[in-house]
């Protein structure tokens, strides 16, 4: 059967000019640096399902999740939405429509000196999908209705609110467009855990009974865990490992993946102790060689510090790793 | 004796509108080379009871009622200068942000050197040596070398391993470290965690770890605090309150965090949120939101009772007897 593709990306780079000014470039005899956030980076987001990237700061989760909606023009490879490119997509308001983004920061995303309402309307006034006062204010009180707050909150600024409710303001703003697809940039880090549950909740609901297809962003496992159908594991601007979120957590093959697993501290670790992996991610101006993993990888050998490593199907699973195409257990 | 003993300790903000109780009876004890965690949601008071302890509270935030004893001196009576000696010889401290925490225009084996030689009576290039075996203690590498360098010049990582030889090179008793892993990232944490585990333990050093890391205090903490609306809500060994917790808000809280091991549909979920300190509950100060609430919880303040191997401020396990 084939697959019903929401969002495809292939072989997508971005990446950013972070070179000095040109007097003072040209002064010190400096080349241009570029900084690869993402570079060559492929997955696909099948209608209601999740898909979720992880990785520490700087492997360039955030810069794809802007590019999956096109707030970011891809600098190599090309990005799909219901299989049209996504400049196209985003010309095009009926498709535009059809894709909405939530951000980290429910305090810097809602403007301060609007009213929730007004807030929660601006996408059905953008795009045209009621016109009389009457159905907006209706429509509105459904959505707040709809995330767990009263229609009567539409009266009230962003900072009468705590974390947890301007993120559920958020989530009635992206879905004020009815879009089929949402981006979620860390939804949750900002919260705290018991509010973070509230919200997880309330996703996973609305995901069911709108049939909505999430492309999830965070750093955190145990959250992607509990959210996601499928599972990319971003490593300097690549995808290291992606494939059926439970065959990763269950039998992670990559030595990164496997990495952040034995880091991520767990209820179940009362009185264990392990040992951590040394090192810290390199500079993705400056990346290392070969495998950008070698340096900190157990099992690197000689083919890793000089070949990058394509990626590779193994099973349902898809992974970027010499030791792992080769059965290599040792370095 | 316990090392450090708070006893009903009250913080207090006077504001415009009346006086704001962010603590109110927080008390607790750290033995001798215990580690004791303390765990809430923000705006719960869990920072406020380490910078009471530490005499270091934001003006006009006071300390209104209770004790605070350290080797069973009160410390919570002593002035600002009284205090000076006691902070980096007797009670280090670790922060959330290391570039916050460390001179930007000094180099780090100043710092060092100058943190020593204000506690100890050591010569410049006695001092010298000591902070390049803390710096390689800590696992900053070619220590002999770096020691001369800048905060900036280092990685987040590095910086925080600067910060936790900074406040053990006095030789503390006890550290307060609040929130020391939360600007960092889940590999650089568990090399940090690791690190202060193994050198509080050689050192004999106590810790209190203020965390909003329920999975980071499972992992390093010998006892647990639960503070909820500047209460201590449970109290008790980590492993006990993790896997069997007493009061409804520790069970909820526990369910409420995704698990890496079993994946559940919907996550336990404790609807509404921890009250603002202008408007705390009669009663238990959980008891809006508890789904074992009775008629009790919401006229009298429970006290914190046994319950099993921990103790819970809930009135589920007070008996008659034990408050008259």
């Amino acid at each position: 059967m084939a697959e019903d593709i929401v969002l495809l990306a292939d072989q997508v780079s971005r990446y950013f000019d972070v070179s000095r000014p040109w007097l003072q470039r040209t002064l010190a005899r400096e080349p241009k640096q570029v900084l690869r956030a993402v570079d060559g980076v492929s997955f696909r987001v099948a209608r209601g399902s999740t898909l979720s990237l992880v990785g520490e700061s700087g492997c360039g989760k955030s810069t794809v999740a802007r590019l999956a909606v096109g707030l970011y023009t891809p600098s190599g490879g090309e990005i799909r939405f219901e299989g049209e490119a996504i400049s196209a997509a985003r010309a095009q308001p009926d498709l535009r429509r059809r894709m909405n983004m939530i951000f980290q920061d429910p305090y810097a995303s809602l403007n301060p000196r609007w009213r929730v309402r007004d807030i929660v309307a601006e996408p059905i006034r953008a795009f045209k999908l009621l016109s009389s006062t009457a159905d907006i204010n209706a429509r509105v009180g459904a959505l707040l209705t709809q995330v767990g707050l009263a229609a009567a909150d539409g009266e009230k600024f962003p900072h009468e609110f705590s974390g947890g409710q301007r993120q559920r303001i958020s989530i009635a703003r992206a879905l004020s467009s009815e879009p089929e697809f949402l981006v979620c940039d860390e939804p949750t880090s900002a919260l705290d855990v018991s509010v973070q549950a509230q919200i997880l909740n309330l996703m996973k609901d609305l995901q069911q009974r709108l049939g909505l297809t999430y492309l999830f962003i965070s750093h955190n496992l145990s959250v992607v865990r509990h959210m996601s159908d499928r599972l990319g594991v971003m490593y300097l601007g690549r995808i290291v490992e992606i494939g059926p979120a439970a065959e990763i957590f269950a039998n992670p093959r990559h030595p990164y993946t496997k990495l952040l697993l034995d880091a991520i501290p767990d209820l179940d670790m009362v009185g264990r102790s392990r040992t951590p992996v040394g090192g810290e991610v390199p500079s993705p101006i400056n990346p290392p060689p070969g495998c950008p993993f070698h340096p900190r990888c157990p099992l690197a050998n000689a083919r890793c510090k000089t070949e990058k490593p394509q990626v590779l199907h193994l099973g349902t699973v898809e992974i970027a790793c010499h030791a792992a195409e080769e059965g290599r257990t040792t370095a | 004796m316990a090392l450090l003993d708070v006893v009903d300790l009250v913080v207090e903000f006077p504001t415009r509108r009346g006086v704001l109780r962010a603590l109110d009876g927080v008390s607790l004890a750290i033995e001798p080379g215990e580690v004791l965690g303390v765990v809430g949601e923000s705006g719960a008071g869990k920072s406020l009871t380490g910078a009471a302890i530490i005499g270091l509270l934001e003006p006009p935030g006071r300390v209104a009622g209770g004790q605070i004893l350290l080797n069973g001196e009160r410390i919570d009576t002593k002035t600002q200068e009284q205090m000076r000696p006691l902070r980096g010889k007797q009670i280090g401290a670790i922060f959330q942000d290391p570039l916050t925490t460390l001179n930007p225009l000094y180099s780090i084996g100043r710092q060092l050197v100058e943190t020593m030689q204000t506690h100890m009576k050591l010569s410049d290039r006695d001092a010298r040596a000591r902070a390049i075996k803390w710096l390689e203690e800590v696992g900053i590498p070619a220590a002999a070398q770096r020691i001369d360098a800048y905060p900036h010049q280092f990685s987040g990582g590095m910086r925080q391993r600067v910060v936790i030889a900074l406040a053990l090179c006095a030789e503390p008793k006890l550290v307060i470290a609040d929130e020391p892993t939360t600007a960092l990232d889940v590999s650089i944490q568990a090399q940090i965690i690791t690190l202060l585990k193994r050198i509080t333990r050689e050192h004999g050093t106590s810790v209190m770890l203020i965390t909003h890391d329920m999975g980071v205090i499972a992992e390093t903490a010998d006892r647990v605090a639960v503070m909820y609306a500047g209460r201590v809500a449970e109290i008790g060994p980590v492993a006990e309150v993790v896997k069997h917790p007493a009061h409804p808000y520790t069970e909820g809280l526990m369910g409420s965090i995704p698990s890496l091991t079993h994946r559940v549909d919907r996550l336990r979920q404790i609807d509404g949120s921890m009250p603002r300190l202008t408007a705390i509950p009669t009663g238990c100060a959980f008891n809006p939101r508890c789904d074992k609430v009775f008629d009790r919880c919401r006229r009298h303040r429970p006290g914190l009772v046994p319950s099993g191997k921990t103790q819970a401020a809930c009135w589920l396990y007070a008996t008659e007897a034990a408050n008259g």
